[in-house]
């Protein structure tokens, strides 16, 4: 067994442990805690793969900045579990699909990625550069910059609609003052 | 396999190469709790400590021994593991920067053999300096969420909005420098700025883009929560801040990040828009002194950047008086973000339409 394949495997290992630890602890802060040690770990498996631009946005995005926002909201919403909101048979019903579909489409995906992979040797070390922040600029800017710039679109209405509703609202003030 | 590959040498070397630089840092910082009472009392005609050895130079030492002496506390109602973890956390990450910060020219030796005076060449070193400054707010919030204290959970609600607001203006007008450098390593874009004058113009980007450096100084002010943004330490609003019920090292190591995150910007603003360890003369330089002392030569430069721009840091914080909450992000989000991302527009233009 090479070294990359011993760092492989212990970042796998991690990666499930700290995962399940998401989903298992009773504390939502030690919940996100985990997502966040998730993330570098999944960024460890992208520096594996020669990608370290990918690696580092991951951590600036989801680690830096999302995470916080998450840690910020349940810090302030006192999430005890005497104020939970009790869930009914419907919502618990609606989950236990939504869930459920999830599941498929993320089977169907990792199937339909290994179908043809078998018994094929992927040389990591050697694996290709385009991780590269070069290679992923020149692919994102050409073949998918329809995609590309349909998501910036995306992002922009998003922003609109939260300072929309983040705006005060003039009358809804002044009700409440009198 | 690749990582097999490297030699003992390599290995010895870089981890002398780790600790010097960790312990310059710290020393650094160490003297800059010195240097910050020496401005302070100097710019408001005091005299400052004075009592610890020749002009209170051992005071740092007396202040990191009273640290040490004091009695821990750790409130009953926190979450142990949490409140131990901000502090160590806030350190490990001002610590993590300089690891890809290009300190000198590399070292020659007579051997013929070259050392790279730079912890880890990685082609995003920009991008990892701001990967780490993003995670720099987990021990602000972290610490204070454990203290079980309302003060201290404003106030770090404070610290990560404000770095929040700040990292996307200070990551925009980055964007402009990129552009121009063509290159995200550090490395490369001191390169880019070797002497001082090339072609009829400076070669240093504080000269190309004086925009980005601006937008950069006062987001690096915001970044560090220092005065006057220093909202998260606002004593007369928040009591101590996050820190409020932080005491013995565990307070030293707050305190003790905050100055290692100053003296890293510092370096860093020097090496993204002062030309890092460049110098005019440095060629007549190198041709005239051995491979070694030019490059110590250029350690010492970059590291008297360094100090002038602390200096600056400290100077702005006892002229300038703090700003209000709303001011901060009335700044950010209305100035400083659409002038980067303007400043962003008119750099690429230029760049495609002149071919630089």
């Amino acid at each position: 067994m090479g070294i990359h394949q011993i760092v492989f495997w212990l970042l796998s290992i991690m990666t499930l442990v700290f995962a399940i630890g998401v989903i298992m602890s009773r504390n939502p802060i030690s919940s996100v805690l985990f997502l966040i040690l998730t993330f570098f770990t999944i960024s460890g498996h992208y520096v594996m793969l020669n990608a370290q631009f990918l690696a580092i946005v991951n951590i600036i995005v989801y680690a830096g900045a999302i995470m916080v926002l998450f840690l910020f909201v349940i810090m302030l919403m006192n999430l005890n579990s005497d104020t939970e909101p009790q869930k009914n048979v419907l919502v618990q019903f609606a989950a236990v699909i939504s869930g459920g579909a999830l599941l498929l489409v993320l089977i169907a995906a990792v199937k339909k990625t290994f179908t043809g992979l078998e018994g094929k040797e992927i040389d990591l070390v050697n694996a290709t550069d385009i991780g590269l922040i070069k290679n992923l600029g020149k692919v994102l800017f050409t073949d998918f910059v329809f995609p590309f710039e349909i998501a910036s679109v995306l992002f922009l209405s998003a922003m609109v609609g939260a300072v929309i509703l983040g705006k005060k609202d003039k009358e809804i003030i002044r009700s409440v003052e009198v | 396999m690749m990582l097999l590959a490297i030699s003992l040498s390599f290995v010895i070397g870089k981890v002398i190469l780790i600790a010097v630089i960790l312990g310059g840092s710290l020393g650094i910082a160490m003297y800059s709790t010195w240097a910050e009472r020496k401005v302070a009392a100097i710019m408001q005609d005091r005299t400052g400590p004075n009592r610890a050895g020749p002009f209170g130079l051992f005071q740092p030492l007396a202040d990191g021994l009273k640290l040490f002496m004091k009695e821990e506390i750790i409130p009953v109602l926190s979450s142990k593991f949490l409140f131990i973890l901000g502090p160590s956390l806030a350190m490990l990450v001002s610590c993590m920067t300089s690891a890809v910060i290009p300190w000198g020219p590399d070292l020659q030796f007579a051997d013929g053999s070259i050392f790279s005076l730079q912890v880890a060449d990685v082609n995003i070193g920009i991008l990892f300096i701001f990967g780490a400054v993003s995670l720099g707010v987990y021990g602000i919030m972290l610490g204070a969420w454990a203290s079980n204290n309302k003060y201290s959970l404003m106030s770090s609600i404070r610290a990560a909005s404000q770095a929040i607001s700040y990292e996307l203006a200070l990551g925009i007008s980055m964007i402009a420098l990129v552009m121009m450098s063509g290159s995200l390593s550090m490395r490369e874009i001191v390169e880019q700025q070797h002497g001082f004058w090339k072609d009829g113009y400076f070669t240093w980007y504080v000269f190309k883009q004086p925009f980005v450096f601006l937008v950069f100084l006062v987001c690096s002010f915001a970044e560090l929560n220092r005065a006057p943004f220093d909202m998260a330490e606002c004593e007369s609003e928040l009591v101590g801040g996050y820190h409020t019920e932080y005491s013995s090292m565990k307070l030293g190591f707050y305190l003790f990040s905050e100055y290692i995150n100053m003296f890293i910007t510092s370096v860093i603003l020097s090496t993204l828009f002062f030309g890092g360890y460049n110098y005019p003369g440095m060629d007549w330089v190198a041709a005239h002194v051995p491979p070694m002392i030019y490059s110590f030569i250029g350690v010492a430069v970059l590291l008297g950047k360094a100090v002038g721009f602390i200096l600056f840091f400290m100077f702005i914080r006892w002229t300038i008086p703090r700003f209000r909450y709303d001011q901060l992000m009335n700044l950010g989000w209305k100035s400083l973000i659409p002038f980067a991302l303007i400043n962003m527009l008119i750099t690429g233009a230029v760049i495609l339409f002149f071919n630089k």
